[in-house]
C-alpha cells in the first residue's frame, strides 16, 4: 500500500466514544463481514485436494486417489465430485466401490461417467 | 510392545513392525486437568497432577524430587529430518513435561500436490507420511502410558493438499494441526482462491477429529520488519482465521490464536508486549490462548534465548496461556538439538510454577499506560477491518500490499506482501461444484448434494457408501515404502550398533552422529578467537569444525566461541571402568534415623596433615554435611594424633569414626588407616564403631583394603556419608 503517515488520532474518532464492550462487539462484527464471502466463496467451489481427500475416505490409498483425480479433472469432471463418479460407478455397475475405482484408474469407466452426467445435466 | 519401564529403551524396530495394523487409540485434543496440587509442604494453584515417570528440575534434588506440573499443556517442536530419532527424544521429552509434540515439516513440503508416503529423510524437518505418523503416534501411546498423561501430537495442515493431510491426521490419530489459510496466501505464496476454500475444507475434517487448530499470525511477527508494529493486524489475522473457523464448525474451545510477544528485550520487552497481549485476550475471550514464544530476536546465543522466553513466560503468567509453547534455545543457529528441547521444557515449566498464582498478588491496571495502550491496539486492529471491508474484501486488501506492511496501521510504508487473486501455485484450479455435485463421505465440508440419491443420509453422506474410513479404519490403505534408497531401514542399518547402548557414542539429534560442542575463552581479538577456535577443535581431532556462536567479553581482552566438530570414535561401554554407585537415602529418612538413635561423629584431619576444608563440608550444615540430618559432631581439628580419635570416642560414647587424610606421600594415609583400625581393636571398641576415611586420594576400595568400614574421596556429599552411616548403624546396632 501507498506510503502514508500515522493518522489514528483522526480516523478513530468514531471510535473513540465506544465503550470496552462496544468496541469487542464492533470488531466481532467486522470479523463477520470480512469471512463470510470468504465462507461462501468455499461452500460453492472444490479442488483437486478436496477431491482426493474424499476418495482417501473412501478407501484408496495416495496414489490412487492422485490417478482418478487427475483422469476426471482431464474430464472436466471435478465438478460432480469425484466420489460422486466412483459411487456413481459402483451403484450402476453393481461392483464394489474399491471396484468402480479401479476402473476410473485404468481409465475404463471414464467414458461411461462422463456420458451418464452429459446425459442427466 | 504397549508397557514399557523406564530402564528399557523403547525398540524402535518393535515400533516398525506390523505398522499396517496399528490404528490409534484415539482422536482429539487433551487438555490437562487443572486442578490444585498440594504436593509436599507446597499447594499450587495453576497446576495440574504429577506424572507417574518424570525427571524434575535440577534443584528438586533438595526438595525430595518433586515435580510439580503447571496448568497449561506444554509444547515442544522435534524434527531433526530422522522420525525414527526424533521418537527418542519424544520420550525424553516427554518425562521433562511436554504434552505436546509438535512435528516441523520438511522444506518444499507445502508446494506438493499430494501427499508423500514411506520415510525419507528431511531437511529442516521431516516429510509428514503416513508411515511416519503411525509409527511416531504409535511410539507416542507407549510413551503416554509411561508418564501417565495423554500425549498431543500435532502438526500442519497447509500447502496445497490441506484437505488430505487433515485426512491423514484424522485417520491417524492427530490431535491438533496449523490450519490458518493466510499463511499459505502471505508466505507460501499459495493461491489465495485456493487457500480458502481448500481450508474450509480441512477445517471441517478438523472439527470432526475433533483436533485443536493453531492459527499462523505468529508468522507476522517473525516476517516484518519492526515486530511491534504488526501489533494491529496480528489481532486482524486472528480474527479471520478464528471465526472462518467457528463458521466451519471447530468448537471454540479448539480455536487457539498462536500469539507471540512481538518484542523482545533490549526494547522494553513486558511494555510493549504486555499491553498486546491484554488487547489480545480481551477481544479473543472465547477462544484459547497458545502462547508462542518469540523467535525474530533470537541470535546464537542460548542464554539471551532463554531470558527472553522466561520474559514471555512472565507475560503468559500475567495473562494466560492454555498452550504454553517452547522454542529450544538453539533455533537461532541450528536445527533444535536433543538437549535444547529439553532445555527449553525446563524453562517453561520452572518460570510457570515459579510464578503460580501470580495474578492472586499483582493487579493490572485498568487506568493509564496500559489500558491506553491496549485499547489503541484494539482500535488501530478495528480501523485497519474497515479498511480491508471498504477495499473490497479480504483478496483485494491482500492484492493491495495491506498485510505485513511495517508501518504500524493505519501507517503504511509501502513494504507490505502483495499477492495476485490469480497468481500464487495452485491458481485457477478451483472447480464450481455443479448442483448434482456428491460426495459420499463424512465430515465433508460446502454443498453436497446426498438427497438425489437418498434424503434421509443428507447428515450422514458417507452411508451411502456403508461407511467411509473416519467410521471404518480398516478402509485406509497403508504404504509402506516408495523409494529404496532412501528410508527408515537403510538408515536405521547404518547406526544399527549403537542402538543397544553397547557402543555409544556423542550425539545431538542422530544416533551416532558424534557431534560435540566445545565452549572456548581465548584472551585475544574476535577475529583471532574465531580462527584460533577452528584451529583448536582441529587439534583435538574433532571433524568438520564449525563455530557455532561467538561473543566478545572485551574488544581486546577477550572473546567466547563455541564450536562444534564430530568426534568420530565408538566408546565400547564394556570397557569402561564404572565408579562404584553410591547409595543415597532421603533427608527425611536419615533424619527420622537419626532422631531415634544416638549417632555421634568424631572427626578430624589426622596425623601432620593441617587440611580442613573438605571435611568441614562434608560436617557442617552449612555446607550441606552430615548436621544437616541430626547427627552431632565433635571436630578435634588438623593434625590429630590417631590414638586420640578413639580415644575420644570412648569418652564420648560416638559411634562415627571420620578422619581425613590428605596427604598421601609415602602412603602415609594407608598408614594410618590401619593404625587406625588396629588401635581400635586393640581398645577392644571396633565392632561398635563406624570408621570411615576420607580424602581427595581416597577411594572406596582402597580404604577398605586397609581395614575402614568405607572410604570417600572427591566430590562426595555429607549426605553419602549420612546414608553410609545409616545403613552401617543398621548392621551393627539391629543385631
Amino acid at each position: 500500500m501507498k506510503e502514508r503517515v500515522d493518522d489514528f488520532s483522526t480516523r478513530r474518532e468514531h471510535l473513540k466514544k465506544m465503550s470496552d464492550a462496544e468496541l469487542k462487539t464492533y470488531f466481532l462484527e467486522l470479523s463477520e463481514k470480512i469471512v463470510n464471502p470468504l465462507y461462501d466463496l468455499a461452500y460453492e467451489n472444490t479442488s483437486k485436494s478436496i477431491e482426493r481427500s474424499v476418495l482417501l475416505r473412501m478407501g484408496f490409498s495416495s496414489i490412487e486417489a492422485k490417478a482418478i483425480v487427475d483422469h476426471l479433472d482431464e474430464k472436466n469432471l471435478l465438478r460432480k465430485g469425484a466420489g460422486h463418479s466412483v459411487y456413481l460407478l459402483s451403484k450402476q455397475h453393481k461392483i464394489s466401490i474399491r471396484e468402480a475405482g479401479e476402473l476410473l484408474i485404468s481409465g475404463e469407466g471414464l467414458d461411461y461417467v462422463k456420458e451418464y452426467f452429459l446425459n442427466h445435466e | 510392545m504397549n508397557k514399557i519401564q523406564p530402564n528399557e529403551k523403547l525398540n524402535i524396530h518393535e515400533i516398525l513392525k506390523d505398522l499396517e495394523l496399528y490404528h490409534p487409540k484415539r482422536r482429539g485434543w487433551t487438555w490437562r486437568t487443572i486442578e490444585p496440587q498440594k504436593i509436599g509442604d507446597f499447594t499450587y494453584v495453576q497446576a495440574s497432577p504429577s506424572l507417574k515417570n518424570f525427571v524434575p528440575l535440577p534443584s528438586a534434588r533438595n526438595l525430595n524430587n518433586i515435580d510439580p506440573q503447571p496448568d497449561a499443556v506444554i509444547t515442544t517442536e522435534i524434527a531433526s529430518g530422522r522420525f525414527e530419532d526424533d521418537i527418542r527424544r519424544m520420550r525424553m521429552a516427554a518425562y521433562h513435561g511436554a504434552d505436546h509434540i509438535m512435528v516441523i515439516r520438511t522444506a518444499g513440503q507445502s508446494h506438493f500436490d499430494g501427499l508423500l508416503e514411506g520415510t525419507p529423510q528431511g531437511v529442516g524437518g521431516i516429510p509428514v507420511t503416513r508411515k511416519q505418523l503411525r509409527a511416531q503416534r504409535r511410539a507416542l501411546d507407549i510413551i503416554e502410558e509411561e508418564v501417565g498423561r495423554p500425549i498431543n501430537y500435532h502438526s500442519y495442515v497447509s500447502g496445497v493438499a490441506g484437505p488430505e493431510i487433515a485426512v491423514l491426521f484424522t485417520e491417524e490419530g492427530v490431535n491438533g494441526a496449523h490450519q490458518d489459510p493466510q499463511y499459505n496466501v502471505l508466505y507460501r505464496n499459495i493461491n489465495m482462491i485456493r487457500s480458502f476454500v481448500d481450508a474450509a475444507e480441512s477445517k471441517k475434517i478438523m472439527a470432526y477429529a475433533e483436533m485443536a487448530q493453531i492459527d499462523g499470525a505468529h508468522n507476522a511477527n517473525a516476517t516484518a520488519r519492526d515486530a511491534w508494529k504488526v501489533m494491529p493486524e496480528l489481532l486482524v489475522q486472528h480474527i479471520i482465521n478464528s471465526k472462518l473457523s467457528e463458521k466451519i464448525g471447530i468448537k471454540k474451545s479448539n480455536i487457539c490464536l498462536s500469539t507471540v510477544p512481538p518484542a523482545a528485550s533490549p526494547t522494553p520487552d513486558i511494555k510493549l508486549n504486555l499491553p498486546y497481549a491484554v488487547a489480545l485476550r480481551e477481544f479473543f475471550s472465547d477462544y484459547k490462548m497458545r502462547a508462542q514464544m518469540n523467535t525474530k530476536y533470537m541470535d546464537s546465543s542460548t542464554r539471551e534465548a532463554t531470558v527472553t522466553h522466561v520474559l514471555n513466560l512472565l507475560i503468559s503468567r500475567l495473562t494466560s496461556a492454555d498452550i504454553q509453547s517452547t522454542i529450544t534455545p538453539d533455533e537461532g543457529r541450528n536445527v533444535p538439538w536433543h538437549i535444547y528441547n529439553i532445555e527449553a521444557l525446563d524453562t517453561a515449566k520452572q518460570a510457570m510454577i515459579g510464578m503460580d498464582d501470580l495474578l492472586s498478588m499483582v493487579n493490572l491496571k485498568d487506568v493509564g499506560y496500559l489500558y491506553d495502550k491496549k485499547r489503541e491496539i484494539q482500535e488501530r486492529a478495528i480501523l485497519m477491518m474497515e479498511e480491508i471491508i471498504e477495499m473490497g474484501g479480504y483478496f483485494k486488501a491482500v492484492e493491495a500490499g495491506m498485510f505485513v506492511d511495517s508501518g504500524e496501521y493505519p501507517a503504511r510504508n509501502d513494504d507490505g506482501i502483495s499477492r495476485e487473486q490469480d497468481g500464487g501455485v495452485g491458481a485457477g484450479t478451483v472447480v464450481k461444484r455443479d448442483n448434482d455435485y456428491l460426495a459420499p463421505v463424512t465430515a465433508h465440508f460446502g454443498y453436497n448434494n446426498v438427497e438425489q440419491y437418498n434424503p434421509e443420509f443428507v447428515d450422514n453422506p458417507s452411508l451411502l457408501i456403508d461407511g467411509c474410513t473416519f467410521e471404518k479404519p480398516d478402509m485406509i490403505q497403508f504404504i509402506d515404502e516408495l523409494d529404496d534408497s532412501d528410508n527408515v531401514y537403510l538408515r536405521m542399518e547404518k547406526t544399527e550398533k549403537y542402538r543397544t547402548g553397547d557402543i555409544v557414542k556423542p550425539e545431538v539429534e542422530w544416533l551416532g552422529d558424534g557431534t560435540v560442542v566445545v565452549d572456548l575463552f581465548f584472551p585475544t581479538s574476535i577475529r583471532i578467537a574465531e580462527a584460533a577456535a577452528i584451529e583448536a577443535g582441529k587439534k583435538m581431532n574433532l571433524l568438520d569444525v564449525e563455530v557455532i556462536h561467538k561473543e566478545v567479553l572485551h574488544p581486546s581482552e577477550g572473546t567466547r566461541v563455541q564450536i562444534k566438530g564430530t568426534f568420530n570414535l565408538d566408546i565400547d561401554v564394556k570397557s569402561l571402568v564404572l565408579p562404584e554407585e553410591v547409595m543415597v537415602h532421603s533427608a527425611e529418612e536419615i533424619t527420622e534415623y537419626v532422631k531415634k538413635h544416638h549417632i555421634k561423629v568424631i572427626a578430624g584431619t589426622a596425623g601432620n596433615d593441617e587440611h580442613s576444608v573438605g571435611i568441614r563440608e562434608v560436617l557442617d550444615i552449612k555446607h550441606g554435611g552430615v548436621e544437616k540430618y541430626g547427627i552431632k559432631y565433635e571436630y578435634l581439628g588438623t593434625s590429630v594424633p590417631i590414638e586420640k580419635f578413639v580415644d575420644a570416642a570412648i569418652e564420648t560414647n560416638s559411634t562415627v569414626i571420620m578422619m581425613s587424610t590428605i596427604i598421601s606421600h609415602d602412603d602415609i594415609h594407608y598408614k594410618s588407616m590401619k593404625k587406625l583400625h588396629n588401635y581400635a581393636v586393640e581398645k577392644g571398641v571396633r565392632d561398635k564403631l563406624i570408621l570411615i576415611a576420607g580424602g581427595t586420594q581416597v577411594t572406596p576400595e582402597i580404604a577398605r583394603k586397609n581395614y575402614m568400614d568405607q572410604g570417600f574421596g572427591r566430590g562426595t556429599k555429607g549426605i553419602h556419608i549420612a546414608s553410609f552411616i545409616l545403613d552401617k548403624h543398621k548392621e551393627i546396632y539391629s543385631k
